[in-house]
């Protein structure tokens, strides 16, 4: 698995949740370390907000164990457990200004007044926030600012686990960026286990050291981030990245597959041992074109199509004409490929660059 | 215009002030309260400084009729209006509280036949509302002889008392409680709550933290509304209370009718009012809603 040494703070055993017939997660085990930043991700409906929802306790689990050091915590409710969650909504309080918002886990734990007014100073200078705005009201402050005091005010509250909920899901692109390696900074800083839910899974790749997959309900597949990149289990958490190219498949004889659709043979380099059907991925980054194509084990002819600037790339979309399909191809911008719509191009890849999964 | 060497005519300020679409549009509603509202409260007040059981508004004034307010014992009028007044509130916030808080949060679609129901009686006159409530406390009323048949035992005659005067108006003002507060109590969005809980706060904690800071302006708007509705309140006390206390506004009544004397209600009224609109005017410049509830 990953490289944190310690052993399990979470231990989740079979976790299952149904809201009367709909079963929204089901079949869960999980164990996160201590001191992993570990991250959910799932499309929405998925069951990552259930799942997180039952593991600071404000949803019971209707089967299963929720293990914190070994202690099973399925009733105890969210106040009496030392964990603390940070809000898609952040759930700052109107009515207190950014101090007494940071000050309050700190407030109701009785703490004496005078060592709370230090520590929060300590948090807002650890969160980069000018101590002036101890008096400042929550409203007035930018959307980052609140992030940061959402964060503050769980720091204060000194969970053993800190969980997210999609906190930066209403950022926008250039804050989100800034704040995820900010969120990976003060993990590193505070040493705590972070345990993060996101639907982006690039985001969960950024700041993640394992990331799990959920799939309706359930897991589909842990591991760190490339083992997610260049290992997905299935068809689900590989397109879950972003475009592929998929084909489904079928064994035809030694190292090699046969695509249904079109009945073209191309080599893997995967032990086929018990494969039948599946699905054959081709990222579009390993897809060469043209001259340099042509040596390729794998190669197909088709028909350029279009090309899209991405910034620090080129994506060409070609068609293969007697299947009508159109293969995504992407280049980095300093090496482009000089030719235009309607020309006839080769594309192709090597066996070890495609991803044999079984569904 | 500049080709025009005399200039536009010159108009007088109060003239293009007049001129202005708003304030032609305003104009009737405006003449109307200056005659129907604004007019007779300053007669009232004109007539508190008249000597006592003068008819005419035109005497030299006087204050004759203030000092009367002590020597004559009406401060204790005024104290058992407020006396009532703030017990009904304080009645009707622990009555109102957990079924405007089921309304808000709990009852789901019934919420709106709840409403319908509590609303329902407003469209029958209070005095015969009260009526039904005489009906009910009468000595071999209707509580009264249930528990007789039932489980054999009589009770005194609950009615002209103080409690059935309280409970009067309570019944009658619970509308004007409950609605503010459910609107004060679906204010405070559940994820506040969760999160308060969350950082370890306990129920009573997220009680006094965040529902009842983030409630407080239906809170106080409902509690103002029924303390100066009860404050000014009449028929709960003549009828359920028969002469078991004077309320003020039964001072006033009779001042007026009975003794004929209008300087001397008048003078009782400018009292009420005054201290009924010194109290809106000294919680609402005390406490800021807007900082209240988020928007500052």
């Amino acid at each position: 698995m990953s490289g944190v040494a310690s052993g399990p703070i979470l231990q989740l055993r079979q976790i299952e949740k149904r809201f009367g017939d709909f079963t929204a997660v089901t079949g869960v085990d999980l164990d996160i370390a201590e001191g992993e930043f570990f991250t959910l991700v799932g499309p929405s409906g998925s069951g990552k907000t259930t799942m997180i929802r039952m593991l600071v306790g404000m949803e019971r689990p209707t089967g299963g164990d929720i293990l914190l050091r070994g202690q099973r915590i399925n009733e105890m409710p969210a106040n009496k457990r030392p964990t603390c969650m940070v809000f898609q909504s952040l759930a700052l309080f109107p009515h207190k200004s950014v101090g007494e918002n940071i000050d309050f886990p700190l407030k109701i734990a009785g703490v004496d007044p005078a060592k709370r007014r230090a520590r929060v100073e300590e948090l807002l200078s650890q969160l980069r926030l000018p101590l002036s705005y101890y008096e400042k009201a929550v409203q007035q402050c930018s959307g980052g600012e609140q992030q940061r005091i959402a964060l503050a005010r769980a720091l204060a509250f000194d969970p053993e686990i800190l969980f997210f909920d999609e906190p930066l899901s209403a950022l926008d692109f250039r804050l989100r960026k800034t704040l995820e390696k900010e969120l990976k900074d003060i993990h590193r800083e505070t040493g705590k286990t972070f345990v993060y839910i996101t639907h982006s899974l690039e985001e969960a790749m950024v700041m993640s050291d394992r990331i799990g997959i959920m799939q309706e309900g359930r897991i589909v597949q842990v591991g760190s981030p490339s083992e997610i990149y260049n290992e997905p289990s299935n068809k689900f958490v590989a397109q879950f990245m972003g475009e592929v190219n998929t084909l489904e498949v079928e064994t035809a004889g030694a190292a090699r597959v046969r695509n249904l659709a079109d009945g073209r043979e191309y080599q893997v380099d995967q032990d086929l041992d018990g494969f039948d059907r599946g699905f054959l991925i081709i990222r579009p980054e390993v897809v060469k074109i043209g001259p340099s194509a042509e040596a390729l084990a794998n190669r197909i002819e088709g028909t350029l199509y279009n090309d899209y600037a991405l910034g620090s790339r080129v994506q060409y979309q070609v068609r293969i004409e007697d299947v009508g399909v159109h293969w995504l191809v992407e280049r980095l911008q300093d090496e482009p490929f000089e030719s235009v719509p309607g020309a006839s191009v080769v594309i192709g890849w090597r066996p070890e660059d495609g991803i044999l999964v079984r569904d | 215009m500049a080709n025009n060497p005399a200039g536009p005519p010159r108009r007088t300020r109060l003239g293009e002030w007049l001129r202005q679409p708003g304030v032609l549009v305003a104009l009737p509603t405006t003449l109307f309260l200056l005659v129907g509202f604004a007019g007779p409260l300053v007669i009232v007040v004109v007539y508190s400084f008249m000597p006592p059981r003068t008819f005419s508004m035109f005497q030299a004034p006087t204050l004759a009729n203030f000092v009367s307010v002590v020597t004559d014992s009406y401060y204790i009028s005024f104290f058992w209006s407020f006396a009532l007044a703030t017990v009904t509130v304080g009645l009707l916030l622990l009555v109102c509280y957990p079924i405007a808080y089921g309304m808000a949060k709990l009852f789901g679609k019934w919420a709106n036949l709840v409403t319908v129901l509590i609303a329902l009686p407003l469209l029958i006159s209070e005095n015969i509302r009260l009526f039904g409530w005489v009906l009910i406390l009468l000595k071999n009323g209707i509580l009264d002889g249930s528990l007789q048949v039932v489980f054999g035992l009589s009770i005194p005659s609950l009615l002209y008392t103080v409690p059935a005067i309280v409970l009067g108006l309570v019944y009658v003002y619970l509308p004007f409680m409950l609605f503010p507060l459910v609107i004060g109590l679906s204010m405070v969005p559940h994820s506040l709550k969760e999160a308060a809980s969350d950082l370890g706060a306990s129920r009573l904690q997220i009680f006094r933290e965040v529902e009842l800071p983030l409630a407080m302006p239906g809170i106080l708007i409902g509690s103002m509304l029924t303390f100066i509705l009860s404050l000014g309140s009449l028929a709960e006390s003549k009828i359920l209370g028969g002469q078991a206390v004077v309320m003020i506004a039964d001072d006033i009544e009779s001042a007026f009718t009975f003794a004929q004397n209008w300087p001397k209600g008048s003078v009782l009224s400018v009292m009420l009012i005054a201290f009924s609109g010194a109290l809106v005017f000294f919680l609402f410049r005390r406490i800021d809603l807007d900082r209240i509830i988020g928007r500052r």
